[in-house]
């Protein structure tokens, strides 16, 4: 999954050609979804995403789940920007999960902006093209004397002047351009992208409006939780559904067996159907079932630990990238260094608990989801229920909280599944505790890293054996930039669900590769910013699947050495400045932390700079920041406090008190700064994330000679960090 | 059992077993979505409403604690944003996801009550509620906004149980 996220430069480019081809398509679908989408109140609708009424009302459609990244904002205020609308003209719609008209729907791999923003830019140009070629024939002036602002048409010759609204009814016996030739605007006369907007949700968000998959309510619903093995994956063997069955507002109660795998199918359990939520948990606590064996209750966290070991000191099941030779090295360098590092399972704790309502009638399926990934849903529940694609309707719902977890989809087939067995509406919602104790968590990791660097100071030899189950890609840093270099990994097979969570594999791989980075700058006797431009130095061209440039994240290196003060300016006393960059999904981020440790060892974030390079055109620089600002946040509240632990096959950890997330009064001023460069705008949710951690940890080296090498940071510098 | 309570000002009665928590008294009978479920052992603070003018985490306490008294919630604050805190949540786009803001509203709410000009440290102390987004920068920006946008004694300084309904 994290992998096909991860998108290299060819396939990107494929990607955009297949979202094109759906966007035409939707332009040669035009009449029937005008009408489809608004009965007779949209003359002109000249594709999916743009309607405009004759009273002047333009309706933007969004096409992507949100989930707190932005892109309901942001994505349609590119299609503004062409179509020369004001934004305070414009209403954002949600649209329903629909691949067939608005190309590929989903939240994940921070590629809504890559995959979107040309066509998106180019269905706003076609609509103001068919909007101008309507005023030039009403009045018979040419084209090249019209402009437009505001979403109105002006001929400043004649003075005459007509809004959208007005010409919608003739733009729509325009003929529609080719969207590849298209004339678009130059970036430089942009009135809208790259300034600060406001979210189109913001209202109904301080409100209180309903919005989320949790408020939804259908005529004649129950409520429904499910209970399943704490052992991932244990099926049930018997269970009290008579006593069940008596207890207040209970409606249904029923075995579920379960179909296909815990990472793509429906895990068994025991669902339990009431009047009212309420009713429905309360009667769980009365519920006893008898759960199968199964061999995952043999594993653990001190299990991963002992055979991650022993996997180590045995050949590598895979050589992921080899070059020159390393024991050579290491027997002729100057300095060699040696350390471990490991990162835990963490769990996602979107704070809106996986939910998910379905109504099952005349054997079709409608259900409201909030999902990062409709489509796949919609197949997973097709292929687990015998229910055709075509039957299955899927609303999305705004998302509280993504990162990752709504990718998957087992809330949503398990509703569907429920919902089918008490033949009425039913939500599910799972405890916080199921939320926690049933993740599909980020993969735990350990790196076996050994360095040399050689009397100048350059490091001449690097060798990472990854255990767990490694993301590591040929082209992961710093590969092709040391001359002797060995990555190889070894898998350990277990059974605790993993999947993809916030810049994945990035998030761990990044905090040992630039922690150890650091420890060689250490043993070099180097500035640790310097040493990291200098290993980037000079930049190597581009291999398959990896389209990492050096000199961009040169650029947002040096951009963060001006913006901290690095290496110009005393931290104040006991204060440690730390330095990393890492490069995922498309973006090059740098970031500086500043900490200090308290005197009984707990940790202090005062300040984080960020330097970023998404390319040439930030959309919403509101939530750009937001993005950065919140990542950073993320990675320091996981490395601080988090991990999910295992005992006898279960998580350990269930609600906010054992997991703890960070508060306010432990929140830091970050603060963002973007290179522009000529580069296609790629996306913000996640990049940004990564450099935080390893930053923070060069941070404390710096601010106290301690060098965290396993996460989360929690007690080991004397005092319960989180 | 009915229950006789004034939520946003009405009074209003519910047939509901009593230790059934306010927060789904609010969401899933009175069919108020605002208030939120995030961990139901009052830890998360995303189901903060007023009881009695405090704020308090409705997950956490039955509905018969709640009997007899006044209750605002996030759609009592104001329907259309026009209270001081919303307007500054709104205009500095504090929310990502924006599943917790109502929560952290209605303790903003109640800070600005006790402090006029809150200090950092106030800050920190009163707003104990997660947001998983990590959105706490604007948060701290946006009570001072609407600290400094509040004329004095417009940020209702009322009495607690008071603090009614509508347009603030």
């Amino acid at each position: 999954m994290a992998d096909s996220l991860q998108t290299d430069r060819r396939s990107f480019l494929q990607v955009l050609a297949v979202v094109g081809g759906g966007v035409m398509f939707g332009i040669h679908a035009r009449d029937a979804e005008a009408g489809e989408l608004e009965p007779g109140a949209a003359p002109f609708a000249p594709n999916a995403f743009i309607r405009i009424t004759s009273d002047n009302r333009i309706t933007l459609i969004a096409k992507n789940p949100e989930e707190g990244q932005g892109v309901k904002q942001s994505l349609p205020m590119i299609i503004c920007e062409e179509l020369d609308a004001d934004w305070s003209q414009i209403t954002v719609e949600q649209a329903l999960s629909d691949e067939s008209k608005y190309g590929r729907q989903f939240a994940g791999g921070s590629l809504s902006t890559p995959m979107n923003y040309d066509n998106h830019r180019r269905l706003g140009a076609a609509a103001r093209a068919m909007l101008v070629a309507a005023a030039a024939k009403t009045w018979n002036v040419p084209v090249g004397e019209l402009t437009t602002v505001r979403a109105q048409v002006s001929h400043n010759a004649s003075g005459r002047r007509a809004t959208y609204g007005q010409l919608a009814a003739t733009a729509a016996t325009m003929p529609a351009p080719d969207l590849a030739t298209v004339a678009l605007k130059d970036p430089r006369t942009f009135r809208l992208l790259g300034k600060r907007v406001p979210g189109v949700d913001n209202r109904k968000i301080v409100t209180g409006k309903p919005l989320f998959g949790i408020d939804v309510v259908v005529p004649g619903m129950l409520h429904a939780v499910f209970e399943k093995s704490p052992v991932f994956g244990a099926t049930v063997v018997s269970a009290n559904l008579a006593t069940i069955r008596r207890q207040p507002g209970v409606k249904h109660a029923f075995i579920v067996d379960g179909v296909g795998t815990a990472l793509d199918g429906l895990m068994p359990g025991v669902a339990i159907v009431a009047d009212t939520w309420y009713n429905a948990k309360t009667a769980r606590e009365k519920l006893q079932v008898k759960w199968a064996e199964h061999p995952t209750a043999k594993q653990s966290t001190e299990w991963f630990a002992q055979t991650a070991k022993e996997l180590s000191a045995k050949p590598a099941d895979r050589v992921v990238r080899k070059d020159g030779d390393v024991d050579a090295a290491f027997a002729a360098a100057t300095k060699v260094v040696e350390a471990e590092y490991f990162y835990p399972f963490i769990s996602h704790a979107t704070l809106e608990p996986q939910n998910c309502t379905a109504h099952f009638k005349d054997g079709k399926l409608e259900i409201w989801a909030p999902t990062q990934m409709p489509q796949p849903g919609r197949e997973l529940v097709s292929r687990t229920m015998g229910i055709a694609p075509q039957d299955i309707t899927i609303h999305l719902t705004r998302i509280g909280g993504g990162f990752g977890r709504r990718l998957k989809n087992d809330y949503m087939v398990e509703a569907a599944w429920i919902a089918r067995e008490a033949g009425a509406p039913v939500k599910l919602l799972w405890t916080r505790e199921d939320d926690m104790r049933h993740g599909h968590y980020r993969p735990a990791g350990f790196h076996f890293l050994k360095g040399a660097v050689d009397a100048s100071g350059k490091i001449v030899a690097w060798k990472n054996r990854v255990v767990v189950e490694p993301y590591m890609r040929l082209g992961e840093f710093p590969g092709r930039y040391i001359a002797n270099y060995l990555l190889e990994t070894s898998t350990l097979a277990h059974g605790v669900p993993t999947g993809a969570l916030r810049a994945p594999g990035s998030n761990g791989i990044a905090f040992a590769i630039q922690s150890f980075i650091d420890e060689l700058a250490h043993a070099a006797d180097k500035d640790p910013l310097q040493f990291r431009l200098d290993l980037l130095t000079p930049a190597m061209p581009p291999v398959q699947g990896d389209a990492f440039n050096a000199e961009r994240m040169r650029g947002v290196l040096e951009l963060v050495r001006e913006k901290s003060g690095w290496g110009t300016r005393t931290p104040a006393k006991g204060h440690g400045l730390g330095v990393a960059f890492h490069f995922s999904h498309q973006g090059y981020f740098a970031e500086v932390v500043e900490a200090s440790v308290g005197a009984r060892g707990e940790v202090k974030v005062h300040r984080v700079w960020v330097a970023g390079d998404v390319g040439s055109q930030i959309t919403n620089l509101s939530g750009a920041e937001n993005q950065c600002q919140g990542s950073c946040i993320d990675g320091v509240s996981a490395a601080l406090g988090q991990e999910i632990t295992i005992t006898d096959g279960r998580a350990v950890q269930g609600n906010f008190d054992s997991y703890p997330l960070l508060r306010m009064a432990r929140a830091f001023p970050v603060e963002v700064h973007f290179k522009i460069t000529d580069n296609p705008p790629t996306g913000m949710g996640e990049p940004a994330l990564p450099p935080v951690i390893p930053a923070l940890c060069n941070a404390i080296f710096a601010a106290t000679g301690k060098r965290i090498r396993s996460l989360p940071i929690g007690d080991q510098l004397g005092y319960q960090n989180s | 059992m009915p229950i006789s309570l004034t939520i946003n000002g009405k009074p209003t009665t519910v047939d509901v077993p009593p230790e059934m928590p306010l927060l789904w008294v609010l969401r899933d009978v009175l069919n108020l979505k605002g208030t939120k479920y995030g961990c139901g052992i009052s830890q998360c603070g995303a189901c903060t409403v007023h009881l009695a003018g405090a704020p308090v985490r409705s997950c956490g306490i039955p509905i018969s604690a709640a009997s007899g008294m006044s209750i605002t919630t996030i759609e009592g604050l104001s329907a259309t944003g026009s209270h001081p805190v919303q307007k500054a949540w709104e205009q500095l786009d504090v929310a990502q996801c924006g599943y917790c803001q109502a929560g952290q509203i209605m303790t903003a709410v109640s800070l600005l009550r006790n402090k006029k000009n809150p200090t950092d440290a106030d800050i920190d102390a009163a707003m104990q509620n997660i947001c998983r987004c990590g959105t706490y920068n604007r948060i701290r920006d946006a009570i001072r906004l609407a600290a400094r946008s509040a004329p004095a004694g417009a940020t209702p300084a009322r009495a607690p149980g008071d603090d009614l309904t509508g347009e603030e």
